[in-house]
């Protein structure tokens, strides 16, 4: 396999709202950014890849727009993915794999604002069973939450001390968009917004975009001083049911890890797309994370939870913990679907 | 680096229609999906990944239809991609999928692309709210008019050619037992006297509004020699995207399409298009874009595509037979019509076209397009196994 790796990372300042801009405005200076600390420009790119979604737009053929901002003339090698940017990444990382490119340009953003997100992702549900109904993300993920806590895997003290924790770390992150907590013990008088889940358990709605830059080989080595390898990326699928899921397990997380050689070797950090604090539970048993590992340095989801984004962003943090030796080796995940349908994983690593 | 040769061992089709009431989206898709594992005789044991493409979601009001579709795909404890480049996502989606193969990652992929139309309304769907764009555009067909007018002022194209395209089209589906529009008493005149919808476009010349899936089984070498029949080979694939609008865009003939017709040539090893290519499938959802496209993708000089139509060069018994299918003009499941193209292209090449096969087809190109002019992918599939 080829070796393609990270070489740079770039991100919004996530907002609960950004009215004033468009997608275009929100995406150019995270594009800028990115190509700037590698010194590329559009043309010099091989291959561009995007995630977006038209549901959180309001309007067809979305990432249109934002193709205009990329300023793709002369003409590019293009694709878009309707999903996380997490999946750009993916299709973007083949590419590089076929040989048929050197470079990629990853982007991805999303706008909660302009709608009710709760209800616009109940949207992604099978249409003629479930969907309308209008069973809300915020909803489903506390009956996750309620089966974690009645299997024994974690209680309301527990979830709110991931709050505490996540939103602790984000101090240090200038992107977050909520990045301070009262201690466990004052989140836990506050009222459910769902029971069991109460507002810090869930993450904040917001906006945002974020870009990364894939190389290979030598054009890596010669674009970063501390190129994070991806070592291994897979992705996979579990039933659209819920009721035909165990919802205290994910065995697609475990599975794209099995495959992108995560139990390989022990990793120290990871970043993980868990929305909702439960969800962190599930995912630590499925990657078999220990204390030892640094578990979403950057705060996570949350702390800024940019729909569309959020998983390219895991992608992205593990890199730049490796860019600045923070890291050797680094696990991210991003999640797409109601109560972690979708999952993937990649494993990134630092030069030896 | 030397990339997995790609073979396409399984085709499959619904029968296109204008509403699929009989059948649920995951129905629709499944269809298809079986089809394709029949004629590879595999099952969906033998299927590593599913690589899922549709237009907006907005067409049959399922945010990310995907997540919803995973079961009845089979894609459970698989990974599961999901593409959308606008109209072109049909090509763009198998384009996916193969370099999936090529790079080693999975050996075989089922790849499937679909659009439902009858569960909305596909033309005001197509039609961007104020102030995205300007008031009584109304539909794809009122964004394209315009540079259909430019192409016949620009080639001093007769009025009439237009209508033998969609007259030939509309012919050629009636050897197409999966085409939606099947018109067994089509006749150039009511071509010709049908309203004008768009002038210079009338509603004969326009593309149906179709509930279609259509499915490939793409895999590597090793599946090949296993496939039961002959397969088509991928001998290049290429995207190219540029751009809605800006100063200086030729809506008529725009670069990113010559430019990806290019590409895709010189990976399959062909100079000479018009001489080397057996059969095109190409998206032409508008009439007048067959003779556009002839001179976009290089196959006539600028201002002469329109001659190859007129000349009978583009029917089925030409020397470059154009949608032999029937095309978009007869079948438009909008997600599903590029992956039809390519598809076709390679039922040419495998010999398994029936009643509208062209004779000794040994290289085909599948060709589709979308958003303002501004989205391709391409692919030239072979009968005979790529050399490099």
């Amino acid at each position: 396999m080829r070796d393609v790796a990270v070489v740079a990372f770039a991100q919004s300042r996530h907002t609960r709202t950004s009215e004033e801009t468009s997608e275009v405005e929100m995406l150019m200076p995270v594009l800028h950014d990115a190509l700037g600390q590698v010194g590329l420009t559009t043309s010099e790119i091989d291959f561009t890849c995007s995630g977006s979604c038209d549901y959180l737009a309001g309007r067809a053929f979305s990432f249109t727009m934002a193709l205009d901002g990329v300023g793709a003339w002369p003409p590019i090698s293009e694709s878009h993915v309707e999903t996380d940017g997490a999946w750009a990444l993916y299709e973007a990382w083949v590419k590089i794999l076929t040989g048929e490119a050197e470079t990629a340009l990853v982007y991805s953003y999303g706008k909660s604002s302009p709608g009710e997100l709760r209800d616009v992702l109940s949207r992604q549900l099978d249409p003629y069973y479930v969907a309308p109904l209008w069973p809300d993300s915020v909803s489903l993920a506390a009956l996750q939450a309620q089966a974690l806590i009645d299997a024994g895997h974690t209680d309301e003290r527990r979830l709110a001390g991931i709050a505490a924790r996540s939103r602790g770390s984000a101090q240090d992150n200038p992107h977050a968009q909520l990045a301070s907590s009262p201690p466990t013990a004052e989140l836990l008088t506050a009222d459910y917004v769902v029971q069991p889940l109460r507002r810090h358990d869930c993450p904040p709605v917001g906006d945002g975009a974020a870009a990364v830059v894939l190389a290979a080989g030598d054009t890596a080595r010669r674009l970063c001083p501390h190129p994070a390898w991806i070592r291994g990326m897979d992705h996979r699928t579990e039933p659209h049911g819920l009721g035909v899921r165990d919802l205290t397990d994910s065995p697609s997380t475990r599975l794209a890890a099995e495959r992108a050689g995560a139990f390989d070797a022990p990793v120290d950090t990871a970043e993980l797309h868990a929305p909702f604090t439960s969800q962190e539970v599930v995912l630590r048993k499925a990657l078999r994370l220990g204390d030892e590992v640094d578990v979403n340095p950057s705060g996570g989801a949350l702390a800024a939870n940019p729909v569309m984004a959020a998983g390219l962003i895991r992608i992205g943090e593990a890199a730049a913990c490796i860019h600045r030796g923070a890291s050797r080796r680094a696990l991210a995940h991003a999640t797409s679907g109601p109560c972690l349908q979708q999952n993937l994983v990649a494993v990134l690593e630092g030069d030896r | 680096m030397v990339k997995e040769p790609v073979a396409v061992v399984g085709i499959g089709q619904t029968k296109h229609v204008a509403a699929r009431r009989d059948v649920s989206i995951a129905g629709l898709v499944r269809e298809a999906a079986v089809r394709a594992l029949d004629d590879a005789q595999l099952t969906w044991a033998d299927i590593d990944a599913v690589v899922i493409g549709k237009a907006p979601d907005f067409f049959e009001g399922v945010m990310m239809p995907e997540l919803y579709l995973a079961d009845a795909l089979g894609a459970v404890g698989k990974p599961m991609l999901r593409v959308h480049t606008a109209g072109s996502v049909g090509g763009s989606t198998a384009l996916v999928a193969c370099n999936l193969v090529a790079a080693r990652v999975h050996r075989t992929v089922l790849t499937l692309a679909f659009e439902k139309q009858s569960e909305s309304n596909a033309m005001w769907g197509l039609s961007l709210p104020i102030p995205f764009q300007q008031p009584l555009l109304a539909g794809a067909g009122g964004f394209f008019a315009p540079h259909v007018r430019a192409y016949m002022r620009r080639s001093g194209a007769p009025d009439t050619i237009g209508s033998l395209v969609a007259y030939k089209d509309r012919r050629n589906a009636l050897k197409n037992p999966y085409a939606h529009l099947h018109e067994k008493d089509i006749t150039l005149e009511k071509v010709q006297s049908s309203p004008m919808l768009w002038d210079p476009i009338r509603y004969s010349e326009t593309c149906p509004s179709s509930d279609g899936a259509c499915a490939m089984v793409l895999t590597d070498a090793v599946g090949a020699r296993r496939a039961p029949r002959r397969p088509a080979w991928v001998l290049g694939g290429a995207m190219r995207s540029e751009p809605t609008m800006f100063a200086g865009k030729d809506y008529v003939s725009p670069r990113a399409g010559k430019e990806c017709a290019a590409d895709v040539f010189l990976q399959s090893g062909i100079t000479d298009p018009r001489r080397e290519i057996d059969a095109v499938e190409m998206y032409v959802p508008f009439s007048w874009y067959e003779p556009m496209w002839l001179e976009n993708l290089g196959f006539a000089a600028e201002g002469e595509g329109w001659k190859l139509t007129e000349s009978g060069v583009t029917e089925i018994g030409g020397d470059l037979p154009v949608n032999p299918s029937g095309g978009v003009l007869s079948t438009n499941p909008i997600g599903a019509s590029g992956m039809i193209r390519f598809a076709e292209a390679a039922m040419q090449v495998r010999g398994q076209a029936g009643e509208h096969q062209v004779d000794g087809a040994r290289r085909a190109l599948g060709h589709a397009y979308g958003g303002g002019s501004q989205f391709f992918s391409m692919w030239v599939v072979g009968a005979e196994r790529p050399t490099s």
